[in-house]
């Protein structure tokens, strides 16, 4: 067999003496869109930071591509954090910690920013952009330094519809240039639209990995079918 | 990111520049002299330093002190010349090895400064003693400098001349401020408090209140001011000769009378007496 | 009464003279602090972002440290400083004290704690926001520290009135480092003292009204730069 793109094995994360991941391991292929599921306080965002490399495992190994080493990757947050200077220099300053050649990065940076429609905001502070110029902001400041796993931490959770369907529109774009996309949302809609394969999370565990058409028809976990029941009712 | 840093580290530079050019001042030829608050607060420097100044191109920077910490300052070597009033402790820092030689400058007075209302009943009484004695006996509020300056030295002397052991009789009456005169004189003036005070800084004070002079023309409150270069055997870089050329101005014809000149209200304040 | 009176037309009339003494007493208040200040956030603006994003050992009493020294007593730094830069002293050779450069030296130290906690206090409100967001874009920790100063420089411009305040306002250090020469090391604050010292208390109280005057100003100024530029900037 192939090795996985990402492989988590094992692992465990503990916050004082709360275990908040448990005995999780679980393989994402490349180029899939993943996204993960769970009721609120299931660990879906610490499972992602572990991903990300952003917080470190208790326990256990994870491992990109077999243990061969860790690709380009970035990730977008609920909230967008945008440095107090133009959209531009936002995306300039990530080619920079991303050791690009300042001759190439402004190029780049205005590439991505006509990609997500910001060319004419691009000298504009950052700051002053609504939520959602400023999330795509951010999604072009991650698409500018060309990863191959794009996480996103519920990305439209503070934007309104319009909003949220031209981010979801990118994240497609992003994917289909064959960028691998780990996404956490709360968001059975989008879920069903933007997923190649859904991981649902409870309490610490990974109940289920399932392709997204088998998810929503026949969830094989009792905990996944109880959250649909109790979703869907409210939807 | 670049350009935010490169502008950065420009205004820091200019700013830099524009804060320090200042500080480069003109005049390199200075002295300074550790002095006593009376003469600083009376005014006398402001009216003799630009005469000096003026003949010989020598700026002096005066640090006011009380004369005790006026000599240690000297001893530590941060003065090239010392003008106090305390004849003791003066001759004790030259023979310390300190300073060079002692020359007398000029002479004022204290004086007993006291309430209007005189509650210990000394006004008009001719021996400054005998008016400390009554102070005490009433046990009337009296302020004291408490600073080792030269004032608290004469203070001292007087009491200990009156036959009273200040450790003996010190009460709530007494009140040991460790000021200077000014400030000490603002408390006599808040508390209605006799006070020993140099003729110059009353002179020139101006929160008087209700004090008034109590006692004054007793040759014991006689006030001699002296004038020392600091050893530049034990402080090399004192600056000998402009220092020198300052204290041979003082006590000079030209020096004296300038120092004569010095008046607040048609009073003159200080009384050259060198001896040439 | 009379004397507040008294004092605000002295105030008045001194600034309308523009009285060539005050004034250079004012320029010298100000050239000394502001030197003190630039000196003070060149080093204290780093310690405070550094104590805030900095992942060492020790930096919790580092943090309780910085704020405790927030409190230095002037007089006591004063005292320092001087039997430093005296001739007896181990930097007496300079021959600095009873300069201005000596009562900056002695601001120095005394506000450089002040920007540095205010800083640190600022830089790690700001780290929680930002932390993960530039830590994924992979900055090391130097870096994320300079990137949290210049973006939350608006701020700290706060520290840094808050450390000028201080240094004009302060008179115990200057006063003994400075020697309150006339003409030389003569600043506001001491200015103040002597006047206090001779009894003219109403001259006294107007210079400090000038001096409060003048704080106000400057942090007018700053709040009004500040407003601007957070419109404009966000």
């Amino acid at each position: 067999m192939a090795d996985a793109l990402l492989t988590l094995d094992a692992l465990r994360y503990d916050a004082g003496d709360r275990t908040l991941i448990r005995d999780v391991s679980l393989r994402i292929e490349a180029g899939r869109r993943t996204l993960i599921l769970g009721p609120n306080g299931a660990g879906k965002s610490v499972l992602m930071r572990l991903m990300h490399g952003l917080i470190e495992p208790s326990a256990g190994r994870i491992l990109w591509n077999g243990g061969s080493g860790r690709p380009a990757q970035a990730m977008v947050f609920q909230r967008p954090v945008m440095l107090r200077r133009s959209v531009l220099d936002n995306v300039v300053y990530a080619l920079d910690l991303a050791g690009v050649p300042s001759a190439e990065r402004r190029a780049r940076a205005l590439d991505v920013l006509e990609r997500v429609g910001l060319t004419a905001l691009a000298d504009r502070p950052a700051r002053v952009l609504s939520g959602g110029e400023q999330q795509r902001a951010a999604l072009a400041r991650a698409w500018a330094l060309r990863p191959r796993v794009l996480f996103l931490d519920e990305p439209t959770a503070s934007l309104d519809p319009g909003a949220a369907a031209e981010v979801e529109r990118l994240i497609r774009v992003i994917a289909d240039e064959g960028c691998s996309i780990v996404m956490v949302t709360h968001h059975l809609g989008q879920a069903r639209r933007l997923a190649d394969d859904i991981v649902f999370v409870d309490s610490g565990r990974i109940t289920e990995h399932t392709p997204v058409a088998d998810f929503f028809t026949a969830p094989r976990s009792a905990e996944a079918g109880n959250y649909l029941r109790g979703e869907l009712a409210w939807a | 990111m670049g350009m935010i840093r490169r502008s950065f580290i420009a205004t820091a530079v200019a700013a830099a520049i524009t804060l320090g050019a200042p500080f480069a001042r003109a005049a390199d030829r200075f002295i300074t002299v550790s002095s006593t608050t009376s003469t600083e607060q009376s005014g006398l420097f402001k009216h003799l330093l630009p005469v000096f100044q003026a003949r010989t191109g020598i700026e002096v920077r005066v640090v006011a002190l009380g004369t005790g910490q006026a000599l240690d300052m000297a001893r530590r070597g941060d003065a090239d010349v010392v003008f106090v009033h305390d004849k003791a402790a003066e001759e004790k820092f030259i023979a310390e090895g300190f300073g060079v030689k002692r020359q007398e400058v000029m002479y004022n007075d204290f004086i007993l400064v006291g309430p209007k209302s005189d509650p210990a009943k000394a006004a008009g009484v001719k021996d400054i003693t005998d008016a400390l004695k009554t102070i005490q006996a009433a046990q009337a509020p009296f302020v004291s400098r408490g600073d080792k300056s030269g004032t608290h030295a004469a203070e001292l002397r007087l009491w200990t001349a009156a036959g009273i052991d200040l450790d003996a009789v010190k009460g709530a009456w007494y009140r040991d401020t460790g000021s200077g005169m000014g400030a000490a004189l603002n408390t006599a003036a808040s508390m209605n408090a006799y006070i020993l005070a140099d003729r110059g800084t009353w002179l020139s004070f101006r929160n008087r209140a209700d004090l008034t002079v109590t006692v004054e023309g007793d040759k014991r409150l006689f006030n001699q001011y002296g004038v020392i270069l600091v050893n530049p055997d034990k402080h090399p870089h004192v600056k000998k000769a402009d220092g020198q050329a300052f204290i041979d101005w003082v006590v000079s014809a030209d020096g004296q009378a300038a120092i004569a000149d010095y008046r607040i209200d048609g009073q003159q304040l200080f009384f050259p007496n060198a001896v040439k | 009464m009379s004397t507040l009176s008294e004092s605000f037309l002295t105030a008045g009339g001194l600034v309308l003279a523009a009285d060539p003494q005050l004034l250079g007493i004012v320029t010298l208040s100000l050239q000394v602090s502001l030197t003190a200040v630039f000196f003070a956030s060149c080093v204290g603006l780093p310690i405070g972002a550094a104590v805030a994003v900095g992942r060492f050992p020790g930096r919790k009493p580092l943090t309780v440290i910085l704020n405790g020294l927030m409190g230095l007593p002037p007089v006591v730094i004063g005292l320092l400083v001087y039997l430093l830069l005296s001739r007896a002293g181990p930097l007496g050779s300079f021959g600095l004290l009873f300069t201005p450069t000596a009562m900056v030296i002695a601001q120095v130290v005394l506000i450089t704690p002040i920007v540095a906690a205010l800083s640190r206090q600022i830089v790690a409100d700001a780290w929680r926001d930002y932390e993960e967001q530039l830590r994924s874009l992979g900055a090391s920790t130097p870096r994320a520290a300079f990137t949290l100063l210049v973006d939350t420089r608006f701020s700290l411009s706060t520290a840094v009135l808050a450390g000028l305040g201080r240094a004009v306002a302060e008179v115990g250090a200057v006063m003994i480092v400075g020697g309150n020469i006339d003409g030389v090391t003569r600043v506001m604050t001491t200015s103040i003292a002597l006047e206090t010292s001779k009894g003219d208390l109403p001259l006294a109280l107007a210079l400090g009204f000038i001096l409060i005057a003048i704080v106000l100003l400057l942090n007018a100024l700053a709040h009004a730069v500040r407003e601007w530029a957070v419109r404009r900037h966000g």
